[in-house]
């Protein structure tokens, strides 16, 4: 019974899908929508177990006093804050992004910085990792280098301001080369997931059941 | 140790001095270079452009969180810009996910402060965050007002003027979705297959190669592809002799571009390194082979 009802509950709603993606009329057609809205439903249940997962996997890092035990304690600030922030702003204002509010202050004041900053260290990173990987070692490195060499030059400003062909080619690059390798892996991987969504609505691939 | 093993093993403190030093002074003193708008942008641009007043309304999506801020932001209030520049009415919606509001929100209220004549609920509204992703894409190609039912400020949507006889898809002219992530696929699965409604694409550096292939096909009208993208735009605005605000992005190109010379500088030392380097130790090698 514990395997038998979720694998039926697989099937009747990935069959519901499928036909209403193909006969969007009714009864089929809404069909499709109502499913996405209890999709969204569930979804919401789920981010309630993440949180409750969360909390009390920070819970037993700080008992255990585990090795940066402390930075569950910034978690907790972050998640409190948000917390007893956002429901007072919503209390208070119809709308908690609204300049002014506390929560509005917190996000732009907080969030943004903290996101951009993190975002931002990639330019040294990237930069720091291309000095010491890029080496023309083999063919494939070595055409790699130049692919590589030509675009990030070819998409700057600077590039066209060395040699005005350079832009065209790096587009080549991108338009030629580059798609005709992303369009193999987008119809890998959607060909993988159509295999993989019809083993799990016919019910033979159960990993999901564990 | 001879100068190349040295500099093999820099310190990668240098290389991110280099890097800041290049990426401050342009945005302290612009370097003005030139930019060259590209077809995926001018496409955008134009079909943009072809809109006016009397036509349906352009919804920009704002589907981006501060991490892609500096490379997005740019874009969507260039896109803004042009629409009321234009006299388009514009549709701001917030986004699929609830961090993206903060965004929309900053990026209305400062485009619209440099256009005291528009009259929100008259020229632009603004949508707030619906959870359901890919639910809500669905429904707006059922019906808006039934899918939001009030505005981002609480005012129910059948009452703003500009939204009256919008009921969904087919009465909106295009879809931008200005994209940290992967959604202007959801956009391009449930609104473009399912509705006709035509998409188009800003979206960071990144995640541009992904979507070059719905571009060719042209099941995307347009595309900006990072801050270049944001760049090419402001260009083509400021030809046109549009308001292009303090132009962020063409800024920012200046910086990119150092940054990038910098980075193949040191690919092209860090490879002459490399090879001079072994070329010595082979012929070391056969020094003390023969000996």
């Amino acid at each position: 019974m514990k395997k038998r009802v979720p694998l039926v509950i697989t099937f009747v709603t990935g069959f519901i899908v499928i036909i209403s993606f193909f006969i969007p009329h009714r009864p089929f057609g809404p069909l499709e929508t109502d499913t996405l809205i209890w999709y969204s439903i569930i979804l919401g249940f789920t981010l309630l177990i993440g949180v409750d997962s969360l909390v009390r996997l920070h819970v037993r890092q700080m008992r255990r006093r585990k090795a940066g035990w402390w930075y569950s304690i910034v978690f907790f600030a972050g998640f409190f804050y948000c917390l007893v922030i956002g429901i007072m702003s919503v209390i208070r204002t119809p709308n908690p992004f609204q300049p002014g509010t506390i929560f509005f202050y917190g996000y732009k004041t907080i969030l943004i910085p903290l996101q951009s900053t993190m975002f931002a260290l990639l330019a040294f990173f990237v930069a720091s990792a291309s000095y010491r990987a890029f080496r023309a070692r083999t063919l494939e490195a070595t055409l790699l280098l130049v692919a590589a060499v030509i675009v990030m030059i070819g998409r700057v400003p600077a590039g066209y301001k060395l040699w005005t062909r350079l832009p065209g080619i790096a587009n080549w690059i991108f338009n030629v080369l580059q798609m005709g390798a992303m369009r193999g892996i987008m119809i890998g991987v959607a060909l993988g997931a159509v295999a993989m969504s019809l083993r799990l609505i016919l019910g033979i691939e159960r990993t999901y059941l564990s | 140790m001879g100068f190349w093993q040295r500099f093999l093993q820099l310190d990668r403190k240098w290389i991110f001095i280099g890097i800041a030093i290049v990426v401050i002074i342009p945005l302290i003193k612009p370097l003005g270079l030139p930019i060259k708008p590209t077809k995926p942008v001018i496409d955008l641009f134009t079909y943009i452009d072809t809109l006016g007043p009397e036509s349906d309304p352009v919804m920009v999506v704002t589907g981006f969180d501060p991490s892609t801020m500096p490379e997005l932001m740019p874009m969507e209030q260039a896109l803004l810009r042009h629409c009321l520049t234009k006299g388009i009415p514009v549709i701001s919606f917030g986004g699929l996910y609830p961090a993206y509001i903060g965004m929309a929100k900053m990026a209305i209220d400062e485009v619209s402060a440099d256009f005291p004549d528009k009259k929100y609920g008259e020229d632009y509204v603004f949508l707030g965050f619906i959870p359901g992703v890919s639910a809500v894409i669905l429904s707006i190609g059922i019906d808006i007002a039934t899918t939001f039912g009030n505005d981002y400020y609480g005012t129910p949507i059948d009452s703003l003027p500009m939204l009256r006889g919008v009921k969904n898809y087919s009465d909106i002219s295009l879809v931008v979705d200005v994209s940290g992530s992967s959604t202007p696929e959801y956009w391009l699965m449930y609104a473009q297959e399912r509705y006709g409604v035509n998409i188009g694409v800003a979206c960071t550096a990144v995640s541009a190669p992904a979507f070059y292939a719905f571009l060719q096909s042209g099941q995307f009208v347009g595309m900006l592809g990072g801050l270049k993208g944001a760049a090419e735009y402001e260009e083509l605005m400021a030809r046109k002799g549009y308001p292009t605000g303090r132009r962020p992005a063409t800024i920012g190109m200046d910086s990119q571009s150092l940054a990038h010379l910098l980075i193949i500088l040191l690919i092209i030392l860090g490879n002459a390194g490399y090879f001079i380097v072994r070329r010595g130790e082979r012929r070391q090698g056969i020094i003390r082979r023969k000996k």
